[in-house]
C-alpha cells in the first residue's frame, strides 16, 4: 500500500512544516521578479508565470487524484477548453478578459460536466481509461477545428484585454496576476479538502460503501468535485494561452495529461503544497536537461520509474523522511 | 457512394478490428488477471515494428525479420516484467500509471535516439505485396487480406488457449479470482509472467504485421493504445471474447465514420458545413460509443468479472 | 396490532443457478431485538445486504417504516434511518475513530454541500461522536486512527458509526466475529443497553450472546425461514433442533 503523505487523509493538525511550507512558496513567487529585474532577466518572469500556471491545473487535480482518489488522465482536455475559448473568441475579434474568462470557465465546467456524469459511473481502472478517452475525444475535436487551425494551431492577435486596455501585455503584470490566480485557487483547494465537501472526498477514497451505507450519495459528491477541479483547470487554459499567445490542440493531449498526474506526483500526492512543487521541479527540469539534448525524456522516464519504486511520497515524503529520519537520530 | 468503396472500407474497418484485438487482447488479460494497468503495451506494439525493420535490415528476409522480432519482443517483454512491473503489483493504480507511462517517455524517445525521429518502412514479402481482385472494380491489397487472416488466427488460437487447456483455465480463473487461484496453490508469479510475456508477444506481432502498411514512427504506439482501451473498456475488462467483438466493432465504426461522414451528414445538412463538421464528428463517433455503453454498462459488455 | 418496522415480503434471489434467498418472509417490529440465526451458507449476509440496499432482490418486497424501499438505492436507506454494520469491518482506516463516527453524524446533520469551514473542528459533529464513542466504551481510543485499533474495537467502532446515524432500525451483521472472550462479553453488554431505543436485526454465529439479548429469533436455512418466535419456543422447536441447533448447543 502506498505511503501516506501529512495531513492530507488525517485530522491531526498539520505539522509546522506543512504550515510553513505553502508561506515560503508563495514568498519565493512573489519576490521572483524583483530578484529578475535585478538580475535584468525577463525570462525567469515568463517561467515564473508558466510554471504558476501548470500550477493551478496540477493543484486541481491533486484534489480529485490526492484526496478524492479519482484518477483523471483526461485533466488537460479542461486546460486545452479554458485555452480554446480564448482563441475562438480571438479569432471572432473578441478579446476582452471579462468575456473570455467566463467563457473559458463556462466551457471547461461544462465539459466537466457532461463527462463526469458519464466516468463517475466507473470505478477503478475503467474510470482512468474513460477520462483518458474523453481526453483524447477532446484531443481529436480539436485537431479537426480546420477553421481555428486544426492541427497547428491558432495565434492570438494579442492578449486578452481588460475593458479595452493592454493590461495583459506588461510581463510583471501578467505574472501578478497568474500569481493572484494561483493563490485564489489554491487557497479554494485547501478550503475544500478541510471542509465538509472535502471530508465526503476523502472518505469516499477510502472505503466507498461504507460511504454509502452512512447516507452519502458519493456520486453527487464526486461530480461536484470533478465540475470545480475542471474550472479550475479551465483557469489554467486560459492564462495558458494568454501567457503564449497560441492555443493548439497538443495542450490537451493524453501526454499532457500524464504530465499532469507526474507534477502531481513528483511533488508528494495529497498535499497541494505537492502540486505546486511538483510543478516547478518537473518544468524546472525540463528547462535544464532539454538544453542538453532534445531527447532528455529518455532519461526523465527511467527517473520516473525509479520515483514511483522508491520515492513515492514524491519530494515532500522525502523531505519530510529525512526529518524524521534526523529526529530519530 | 459506391459498393466498391463501401466493401474496401469494410475489409479496412475489419483489418482495423483486428489489429485493435490483438492489442487489446493482452492487454486486458493483463488487466484482468493482474489488475496491472500497462500503459506501456503501446509501445511494445511500436517495439515490434521498430525490431522487424532492423532485424530486416540484418536479415533482408521478412519472416527471418518476424520470428527474430517476436523473440525480441516477448524477451523484452518479460525483462519490463521481471525488472520494473512485478514490483507493482501490489501498489495503486496511480503508480501503474505514472511507472508505465515513464517507459512510454523512455522508448518513445529511445527509438529516436537509436533509429532517428524519421518515419521508417518495411517492406511485405515480395509475393504478398500485391493487389487481388476481389470483385468487378475492385483491387484489394494482398498483404491488408494476410494481417486479417492472421488476426482471425490469432483469435482462434487464443480461444483453444483460453478455453480447452489448463493454463487457459487458469488465466480465466485468474481473471475472475486471482487470489483464489494463488490460495489453490497455483504458481502466481509464473502466471503473471507468462501472461505478461504473452501480451507483449502479441503486441509486437500486431506492430510487426502493421509495419508494411503504416509508416514505423516514435509514437505510433499512443493513438492505438487508447484505442485499445476503449476495446477493453467497451468488451468488459478481462474478457477476450469481449475484447474481440468491441474490437470489430470500433474497427468497422471508426473506419466507416470516417468514410462517410461527411456524406451523411450532406443528407442533412449543406455540403460545406457537412465537410467540416462531418471529419469531427466522426473522429468523436468511437468516443461517444464508449460513453453510451458504459452509462448503461459501466463495466463493459461482457466483463470477466460479472456484475 | 403494532405495524413492523421492517416487513420482508417473499424475497428471493439468485446467483446463477445458486439460489440464496428463497421466498424469505419476515417481520420486525418495534423495540425488539430480532436475532437472524442459521448455519453458514444459509444465506444471512445475502440477507442483510439486500435488507440494507447493497444487493437487489430478484422479487419481492422491503418495506420500511411503511414504505416500499426495495428499489431505493442504500445511501437513500441510510438517510431513512436504516444503518448497519458489516460482516467484514468496513471503516475508513486513516481517519481518527472520532472522525470515522463524526462522519456518520455529519450524514445525519445533512448539508454537506459546505465548500468552507474546517469539518474536523466542528463541535456539534464532533460532540455527537464523542457522544456514540462513549455509548460502546471507546471514548478513550478517539484520536486513534481506526488501522490502528483492535479488531475487538473496529468492530465496536462500526457499531458507534451506526448509532451516530440516529437509526430508526439497526442491521447488525456478526459483530462478535473475531473478537475474543473478552471483548464479545463487553459488546453484549454494549447491545444490552442499547436494546428498546431502536429495533435491532442481529445475525449472530454465537449463540450465547444470541439467547441473552435476542426478544425473539428466526431461524434461516437454505434461504427461507425455518422458525420464528421467542428464544424458548425456538430453542425448543424440533425441526430447529434437528437442522441447525443439534451441533450449535452444548
Amino acid at each position: 500500500m502506498s505511503t501516506l503523505t501529512t495531513s492530507a487523509t488525517t485530522s491531526a493538525p498539520a505539522g509546522r512544516f506543512a504550515q510553513a511550507l505553502p508561506v515560503a512558496i508563495f514568498l519565493v513567487f512573489a519576490l521572483l521578479p524583483l530578484l529578475a529585474m535585478r538580475e535584468g532577466n525577463g525570462y525567469l518572469v515568463s517561467l515564473g508565470a508558466r510554471i504558476m500556471i501548470f500550477a493551478i491545473a496540477a493543484v486541481a487535480l491533486d484534489v480529485l487524484v490526492g484526496y478524492a482518489g479519482l484518477i483523471s488522465f483526461g485533466h488537460a482536455a479542461f486546460v486545452g477548453f479554458g485555452a480554446y475559448a480564448v482563441g475562438i473568441l480571438s479569432a471572432h475579434g473578441i478579446a476582452d478578459a471579462l468575456i473570455a474568462l467566463p467563457a473559458a470557465l463556462l466551457v471547461s465546467a461544462l465539459y466537466a460536466f457532461l463527462t463526469g456524469i458519464v466516468c463517475l459511473r466507473t470505478k477503478g481502472v475503467y474510470f482512468i481509461m474513460i477520462t483518458l478517452a474523453f481526453g483524447q475525444m477532446a484531443f481529436f475535436t480539436a485537431s479537426s477545428l480546420a477553421p481555428y487551425g486544426g492541427d497547428d494551431g491558432l495565434t492570438l492577435a494579442a492578449r486578452s484585454t481588460l475593458l479595452g486596455a493592454p493590461f495583459m501585455q506588461d510581463e510583471r503584470a501578467f505574472y501578478y496576476l497568474v500569481f493572484v490566480c494561483l493563490l485564489g485557487s489554491y487557497l479554494l483547494c485547501r478550503a475544500l479538502v478541510a471542509s465538509r465537501f472535502g471530508r465526503v472526498l476523502r472518505g469516499a477514497k477510502e472505503n466507498t460503501v461504507r460511504m454509502a451505507a452512512i447516507g452519502f450519495d458519493v456520486y453527487r459528491f464526486q461530480l461536484v468535485a470533478y465540475v470545480i477541479t475542471g474550472t479550475l483547470a479551465g483557469l489554467s487554459g486560459f492564462l495558458l494561452a494568454n501567457a503564449t499567445e497560441f492555443v493548439s490542440p497538443a495542450y490537451m493531449s493524453w501526454q499532457r495529461s500524464g504530465e499532469l498526474i507526474v507534477m502531481v506526483l513528483l511533488g508528494g500526492v495529497g498535499s497541494l503544497n505537492g502540486a505546486i512543487i511538483g510543478t516547478a521541479a518537473y518544468l524546472l527540469t525540463e528547462e535544464w536537461l532539454s538544453g542538453f539534448t532534445e531527447n532528455w525524456k529518455v532519461i526523465f522516464g527511467p527517473v520516473l520509474v525509479v520515483v514511483v519504486l522508491f520515492a513515492r511520497g514524491g519530494l515532500i515524503g522525502l523531505v519530510s523522511e529525512v526529518a524524521r529520519r534526523r529526529r530519530h537520530d | 457512394m459506391s459498393t466498391t468503396l463501401l466493401v474496401v472500407q469494410i475489409l479496412n474497418g475489419l483489418q482495423l478490428g483486428v489489429l485493435l484485438f490483438l492489442i487489446a487482447a493482452g492487454l486486458t488479460l493483463v488487466f484482468g488477471v493482474m489488475d496491472f494497468i500497462n500503459l506501456a503495451h503501446g509501445v511494445q506494439y511500436m517495439l515490434g515494428a521498430y525490431l522487424a525493420v532492423a532485424f530486416y535490415g540484418l536479415t533482408g528476409s521478412f519472416l527471418a525479420a518476424l520470428v527474430l522480432a517476436l523473440a525480441a519482443a516477448l524477451l523484452f517483454g518479460l525483462l519490463l516484467e521481471f525488472v520494473v512491473f512485478r514490483h507493482l503489483y501490489d501498489r495503486d493504480h496511480l503508480d501503474h500509471v505514472i511507472a508505465t507511462f515513464g517507459i512510454i517517455l523512455f522508448l518513445n524517445h529511445g527509438v529516436k535516439v537509436v533509429w532517428g525521429a524519421a518515419p521508417l518502412s518495411l517492406p511485405m514479402p515480395e509475393l504478398l505485396s500485391g493487389s487481388v481482385r476481389l470483385m468487378e472494380g475492385l483491387n484489394y491489397p494482398v498483404w491488408r487480406l494476410v494481417v486479417i487472416a492472421s488476426g482471425l488466427a490469432v483469435a482462434a488460437l487464443l480461444y483453444v488457449l483460453v478455453t480447452h487447456t489448463r493454463i487457459g483455465m487458469l488465466v480465466r480463473a485468474g481473471a475472475t479470482n486471482a487470489r483464489m487461484v494463488s490460495a489453490l496453490g497455483v504458481d502466481i508469479r509464473r502466471l503473471f509472467m507468462i501472461v505478461f510475456g504473452f501480451g507483449a508477444m502479441l503486441a509486437g506481432f500486431a506492430g510487426i504485421m502493421i509495419a508494411p502498411i503504416l509508416s514505423v514512427e516514435p509514437g505510433m504506439g499512443d493513438t492505438i493504445l487508447i484505442l485499445a482501451f476503449v476495446v477493453i473498456v467497451i468488451g468488459g475488462i478481462g474478457s477476450i471474447r469481449g475484447a474481440f467483438l468491441a474490437a470489430l466493432l470500433i474497427g468497422l465504426v471508426d473506419t466507416l465514420g470516417r468514410s462517410f461522414s461527411v456524406d451523411l451528414l450532406r443528407l442533412v445538412m449543406a455540403p460545406s458545413p457537412a465537410r467540416t463538421v462531418g471529419p469531427a464528428i466522426a473522429s468523436m463517433l468511437i468516443y461517444l460509443l464508449m460513453a453510451v455503453v458504459l452509462y448503461v454498462r459501466p463495466t463493459g459488455l461482457f466483463p470477466a468479472k460479472g456484475r | 396490532m403494532t405495524e413492523p418496522v421492517l416487513r420482508l415480503e417473499n424475497l428471493r434471489k439468485t446467483f446463477g443457478a445458486l439460489v440464496v434467498t428463497d421466498g424469505l418472509s419476515l417481520d420486525v417490529m418495534p423495540g425488539e431485538l430480532h436475532a437472524v440465526i442459521g448455519p453458514n451458507g444459509a444465506g444471512k449476509t445475502t440477507l442483510i445486504n439486500q435488507i440494507s440496499g447493497l444487493l437487489s432482490p430478484d422479487a419481492g418486497a422491503i418495506r420500511f417504516g411503511g414504505r416500499d424501499v426495495t428499489a431505493l438505492p442504500m445511501h437513500t436507506r441510510a438517510q431513512l434511518g436504516l444503518a448497519r454494520s458489516f460482516q467484514i469491518t468496513s471503516v475508513f482506516p486513516h481517519f481518527s475513530a472520532l472522525e470515522n463516527v463524526a462522519l456518520a453524524a455529519q450524514s445525519r446533520a445533512g448539508s454537506s454541500f459546505r465548500f468552507f469551514g474546517r469539518a474536523a473542528a466542528e463541535p456539534a459533529l464532533n460532540a455527537a461522536a464523542l457522544a456514540a464513542l462513549a455509548e460502546v466504551g471507546l471514548a478513550a481510543r478517539a484520536h486513534a486512527p481506526a488501522g490502528a485499533l483492535s479488531h475487538g474495537e473496529r468492530r465496536t467502532l462500526e457499531l458507534a458509526i451506526a448509532l451516530a446515524m440516529e437509526p430508526k432500525l439497526l442491521l447488525l451483521d456478526e459483530p462478535m466475529a473475531g473478537t475474543g472472550h473478552e471483548e464479545g462479553a463487553r459488546l453484549v453488554g454494549v447491545l444490552q443497553r442499547l436494546k428498546g431505543r431502536f429495533p435491532i436485526v442481529l445475525v449472530e454465529h454465537d449463540m450465547a450472546a444470541v439467547f441473552a439479548l435476542a426478544d425473539r429469533i428466526s431461524v434461516l436455512i437454505y434461504g427461507r425461514i425455518l422458525a420464528s418466535g421467542a428464544p424458548a419456543q425456538v430453542r425448543a422447536d424440533p425441526r430447529v433442533v434437528a437442522a441447525y441447533l443439534g451441533d450449535e448447543m452444548e
